[in-house]
């Protein structure tokens, strides 16, 4: 890379040639798609180091998609958490409001930056994976935004539990699959999206929805997610004059955690938290914690930490949240955690309910179930920090998707 | 050439199916371990690979069942596996290892290119293994080139874009063929998309062999008697293997020496 800085250039990228996070990353595909990565790359080269790129995405994500979203205090939530916390305890809680983002998360970061780089490689077709469907519908946004065929698979068990997403999908234009293929979930759609991939790379360019997958996808989408963590810096020195002293985000695949953390690894002051699915408990196929139970592995398209038995078949994983409910992790975070630099927990299925009501009885704020699991997170940490500290909760999207979800959960758990 | 998936139709039906196989005159069969989320493959393999996974057979398993049948066997065999087997169990070193002691001749490992391929082709070298890489109908020239040299025991030349699956046209390779025949002196085998004799017939003009793997599989899924299903379907693709022979003056072998 050459150093011409823009404003999307301020963090260090530890990868090098064929995209390497230490000792994860690269690319691990069938050798039909090495063509359509090299031409990702190259035109993603191409428009970093084009101001005229960056411009034309800021104007689109100001005036479509409404940012820069709010960092916003959380006076109630603060107030439960120091009425818990022992005496001058109870860091006070900020809110980096991606929920509010057109499409109601921060997957439309991404989507939009894509979305223009597959009209500079002069493609008319797109394709996407989801999990919670957010990905999906805010690929189908892009695409309805600039009038190209848009087509997303989805697993079958997540197009049932996030059924509002695939009717908002069809709604804007795109034509929706419902993968039945072995789990029915995140993983199943993204090998499905692949497949598709493979026989259509001349027409059709693939918008990976995290942080996952063969280079260039986890650069390029941490690039464009950095608006995030951007924005949180600029927006905090404003507000209390100086950095966090704690961020707290959702990994799943790890997008909103990646564009959030990437702006202040070098910031070591400032500790970074990412909250894997804990689901319901330890054994396999009980939760999606990839990097607490994990083992360096393969899986579509990078070498990274996967759930996975000895001979590298991918474990079951289960979450009441679609959009965590992966066996593999970003490889940056990967690296991040084998560096020290991020801390890695998990939080429960019934934790995250109790904070997906909490935020919504405290603040008015209902998160997607995604986001509660970083919400149930913080308020622990919060309550062990000082008064005077701030702790930002990346709030990654908002739950309407999960409100119909969240009851039934809450009615089999009461019950 | 032959592709079956290992315990499929049933668990441990490899062995009776290599047998049978090898008489009706298959010079090599390629063998793919069955893998979770095999994105190579298009839905007939893939249908096949997790129906195995279900009934819980595992790459030991079907080490095992080749290391059975292995002296009984004069024929080619050639795994077809992920890297992600590869990486977990044993690692290149180690998994080259077991492929060596349970008898195999050669590796395919569809999703490492060639850039990552280095590890493993140099642990199969060390272990006796041939390490045939892919390429695609949209590879350019020169990665084409570089891919054929860096390859053993065969080349893989893909027929079709997309993923592994029957397809009614036949496909056109004789100026692909060329080209790899200008970078290396070892045998070219076609696949993807291959399912009948005259396709076959049709390949074998340009090409050394010919991969035919899901019409295979389908035929067996649900075969009551998986050998002599085999062997009828595959026998009919032998015989186009024949006449070519018989009208080309090719002079490499089909034969594929590992």
């Amino acid at each position: 890379m050459t150093s011409n800085g823009t404003a999307n250039e301020t963090h260090t990228r530890p990868e090098v040639a064929s995209g390497r996070f230490g000792e994860f990353g690269g690319i691990f595909v069938p050798e039909t798609l090495v063509g359509a990565l090299t031409q990702l790359e190259e035109a993603f080269e191409r428009a970093r180091r084009d101001d005229r790129f960056w411009e034309e995405l800021r104007t689109l994500l100001r005036q479509y998609v409404g940012r820069p979203t709010p960092l916003c205090p959380a006076e109630r939530l603060t107030g439960f958490v120091r009425a818990r916390a022992r005496q001058g305890k109870g860091a006070s809680i900020w809110l980096k409001r991606e929920d509010l983002a057109h499409t109601g998360a921060h997957k439309i970061n991404n989507t939009m930056g894509q979305v223009l780089l597959t009209r500079r490689m002069k493609k008319d077709r797109v394709i996407a994976e989801t999990g919670a469907g957010q990905h999906g519908v805010a690929t189908a946004t892009a695409c309805a935004r600039f009038g190209i065929a848009c087509e997303v698979y989805m697993g079958a068990e997540d197009a049932r539990r996030q059924r509002l997403n695939v009717v908002r999908m069809r709604m804007l234009g795109a034509t929706v699959h419902t993968v039945d293929a072995g789990s029915r979930t995140l993983k199943d759609a993204t090998n499905e999206a692949m497949r598709d991939w493979m026989q259509s790379v001349e027409n059709t360019h693939y918008i990976l929805g995290s942080v996952v997958g063969p280079h260039p996808f986890p650069t390029i989408v941490r690039e464009f997610q950095s608006v995030i963590g951007q924005e949180t810096k600029g927006q905090a020195l404003r507000a209390f004059s100086r950095l966090p002293d704690c961020i707290v985000a959702c990994v799943g695949g790890g997008s909103n955690a990646a564009g959030m953390f990437a702006p202040f690894i070098e910031d070591e002051e400032v500790r970074l938290v990412g909250v894997e699915a804990g689901g319901t408990g330890e054994q396999p196929g009980q939760h999606a914690a990839t990097l607490a139970f994990g083992n360096p592995g393969i899986l579509h398209g990078a070498r990274t930490i996967v759930l996975q038995d000895e001979f590298g078949q991918t474990s079951p994983v289960h979450s009441c949240s679609a959009g965590l409910d992966y066996p593999g992790v970003g490889p940056e975070h990967a690296y991040w955690k084998q560096m020290g630099r991020v801390s890695y927990t998990r939080r429960s299925d019934a934790q995250a309910l109790d904070a997906f009501s909490l935020l919504s009885q405290s603040e008015g704020i209902i998160p997607a179930l995604e986001t509660a699991h970083a919400v149930a997170e913080a308020i622990d940490l919060a309550a062990q920090m000082e008064r005077d500290q701030t702790l930002v909760i990346c709030l990654s999207g908002r739950g309407d998707k999960d409100v119909e979800e969240a009851a039934r959960l809450k009615g089999m758990i009461e019950s | 050439m032959p592709f079956v998936c290992g315990g499929h139709p049933s668990p441990a039906c490899l062995p009776e199916l290599l047998l049978a196989l090898e008489q009706t005159g298959a010079s090599v069969v390629e063998i793919g371990i069955p893998y979770s989320d095999p994105i190579a493959d298009g839905p007939v393999i893939a249908g096949a690979m997790h129906r195995a996974l279900e009934q819980g057979v595992t790459p030991a398993q079907i080490f095992e069942q080749v290391a059975s049948v292995r002296d009984r066997l004069s024929i080619g065999l050639v795994a077809m596996v992920s890297v992600s087997i590869v990486h977990a169990w044993g690692g290149s070193s180690g998994f080259c290892q077991r492929a060596e002691e349970a008898g195999f001749d050669g590796l395919i490992v569809p999703d490492l290119p060639v850039e990552e391929c280095d590890p493993v082709r140099d642990a199969a070298r060390e272990h006796g293994l041939a390490m045939s890489l892919l390429i695609s109908p949209s590879t350019p020239r020169g990665r084409a080139e570089k891919i054929a040299r860096a390859s053993s025991g065969f080349v893989y030349l893909m027929t079709r874009l997309g993923t592994t699956g029957e397809r009614e046209e036949s496909p056109e390779v004789e100026r692909r063929v060329g080209i790899i025949r200008r970078a290396t002196r070892i045998p070219i085998a076609c696949g993807f998309g291959l399912s009948t004799a005259d396709q076959v017939r049709r390949v074998l003009r340009h090409a050394d062999a010919a991969i035919v793997g899901s019409a295979l599989v389908r035929r067996l899924d649900g075969a009551e008697d998986p050998a002599s299903t085999a062997q009828a379907f595959v026998g009919d693709l032998v015989a186009a293997c024949g006449d070519r022979s018989q009208s080309t003056e090719q002079n490499t072998p089909d034969q594929v020496d590992s």
